[in-house]
């Protein structure tokens, strides 16, 4: 948390938890799917459910799908602006259980991906990413943050952390999440800097590697 | 570990402490965070000259005309300075409440306080935009260092922890504006927080409007009173630290239903309940919600 963070976000209202909080949880979907998006599936729990839509909680998850962030004019008109974009966005209240009451779990569709991400917005614009394609993870966006799937085996996290340390990048906070032994494994990674284009692509062409996303920083500070 | 007896006994001015400590803790260029903080005053005033202009309804209707009928009335009082804080801070919240933009601050229920304040006593005085950035910078110090020991939403602890903490750190910034040093702005700080402790959170329908848009109105002008006294030499009693720790306190023993549910305080009137129940009853129509009011 910056100073940054405390006078900020630049948001459109009316609620830092509600909205710019919700757009920001939009956004991580936006970015972990990787090309535009074409139709969506939004779960909102509880109190996301029940004041979302005079909070603006909707059109602030879509405008994040959209790729817009918490202060972008068109966040107002983002259900407008899916449609001339051709995104299908579809709400469903659900019950995802003992977790915070402002939380959202995203099912995105592209053309070729699709993505799941349940993530909670905590107050004052902040979120907390909390499952991603299914498999628990614990990341704010606060930094830049690199995300894997690849089938389990010895030395993965070894493999993956040598080379983020020879494009010269510090690990700030790690999660790693998998099915079974052996099966399909999630990474996040949270960084001090973005990786390079050249380090992506090196982790991209490993054999047992499904899926490798980077989310630039989503906070101010 | 910023507290604010370390904020207290730092070195004069004490935003540029402030500064010098987060940049070194996130790794953020000094001269990068001025110039968006001065960006932000920028944002702060025009969301303050929109809301003066505008009578526009709010979403659910409960308010969006305050700001303006305030600004255009006769100064009853011939207390100018009030009527002008007053009514930037309610500016403020009612263009947030319109969907309007706006700087959380530090959270965008609360985000009038600090721009009404701050702007209200810089234009009151003749002083340039460029004058604010230090003091706004020192307020999100404080806020920060709040932040270490208390959660600074309503859900979490009540409308102290929100409004409290944007007239603390209101406090503060208006008392460096005024050239007070770092002691009286922390002790500005301090004695608006003893002044909050125990506020409830009860948004009518859980919507940031009633109580919040006043709220913000009264809590800016408070802010001011703090910075007064604080310039005055009036200190807190109790150290400032240990009121944020009275403020967590009293958050964890409030109950639930005054922590932003809209199931206690003015939100369980039947005023209150009869919105909730409007509103509620409207969730299938999609986009915003037109819920003219009697």
């Amino acid at each position: 948390m910056s100073l940054l963070d405390m006078i900020g976000p630049v948001m459109i209202g009316p609620s830092s938890s509600h909205t710019a909080g919700a757009c920001r949880l939009g956004l991580v979907a936006h970015h972990l799917l990787g090309e535009a998006p074409r139709r969506a599936v939004i779960g909102l729990h509880a109190s996301f459910a029940k004041t979302g839509r005079g909070h603006g909680t909707h059109l602030a998850l879509v405008a994040g799908l959209l790729g817009y962030g918490p202060d972008d004019p068109r966040l107002p008109r983002a259900f407008e602006e899916a449609e001339a974009a051709g995104l299908s966005v579809e709400f469903r209240d659900v019950d995802l259980g003992d977790v915070h009451p402002n939380t959202a779990h995203i099912e995105l569709h592209g053309a070729e991906h699709s993505v799941t991400v349940q993530g909670s917005s905590t107050g004052g614009g902040v979120i907390r990413v909390t499952e991603v394609q299914g498999l628990g993870v614990n990341f704010s966006g606060s930094s830049p943050t690199l995300l894997l799937r690849y089938a389990d085996a010895v030395g993965m996290i070894a493999r993956v952390a040598s080379t983020v340390a020879a494009d010269g990048v510090n690990i700030a906070a790690l999660t790693c999440t998998r099915e079974a032994r052996g099966g399909r494994a999630l990474l996040a990674i949270e960084l001090d800097q973005a990786l390079s284009p050249e380090a992506l692509a090196f982790l991209n062409r490993w054999p047992d590697m499904n899926w490798v996303r980077p989310l630039p920083k989503l906070m101010d500070g | 570990m910023t507290t604010l007896e370390a904020l207290m006994n730092a070195p004069a001015p004490a935003s540029a402490w402030v500064l010098a400590q987060d940049c070194a803790e996130t790794g953020l260029n000094p001269d990068d965070v001025r110039a968006e903080m001065a960006r932000r005053i920028g944002e702060m005033r025009a969301s303050v000259e929109r809301g003066l202009r505008s009578d526009a309804r709010s979403i659910t209707g409960m308010v969006g005309w305050n700001a303006k009928g305030l600004w255009d009335a006769p100064d009853v009082l011939g207390a100018p300075l009030l009527r002008r804080v007053q009514a930037y801070a309610m500016a403020v919240n009612e263009e947030n409440a319109r969907m309007g933009r706006i700087v959380a601050a530090p959270t965008a229920g609360s985000a009038g306080t600090i721009p009404g304040a701050l702007l209200g006593v810089a234009d009151h005085l003749g002083l340039p935009d460029e004058r604010l950035v230090d003091p706004l910078i020192l307020a999100a110090g404080v806020g920060k260092a709040i932040s270490k020991r208390m959660f600074i939403s309503g859900a979490a602890g009540g409308c102290q922890a929100e409004i409290g903490s944007s007239a603390a750190m209101a406090a503060a910034a208006v008392t460096e504006l005024l050239g007070g040093s770092p002691r009286a702005c922390v002790h500005a700080a301090s004695l608006a927080l003893m002044n909050t402790i125990g506020l409830v959170c009860d948004p009518v329908g859980g919507y940031v409007e009633v109580p919040c848009v006043s709220r913000n109105a009264f809590f800016a002008v408070h802010a001011v009173s703090a910075a007064q006294l604080a310039l005055a030499q009036l200190e807190s009693f109790i150290p400032p630290d240990e009121v944020v720790g009275a403020m967590a306190s009293v958050g964890r023993l409030m109950p639930a239903e005054l922590r932003e549910t809209a199931e206690g305080g003015l939100a369980q009137t039947p005023t209150g309940l009869a919105v909730t129940a409007r509103m509620e009853g409207r969730e299938e129509t999609g986009g915003m919600i037109e819920l003219p009011m009697a």
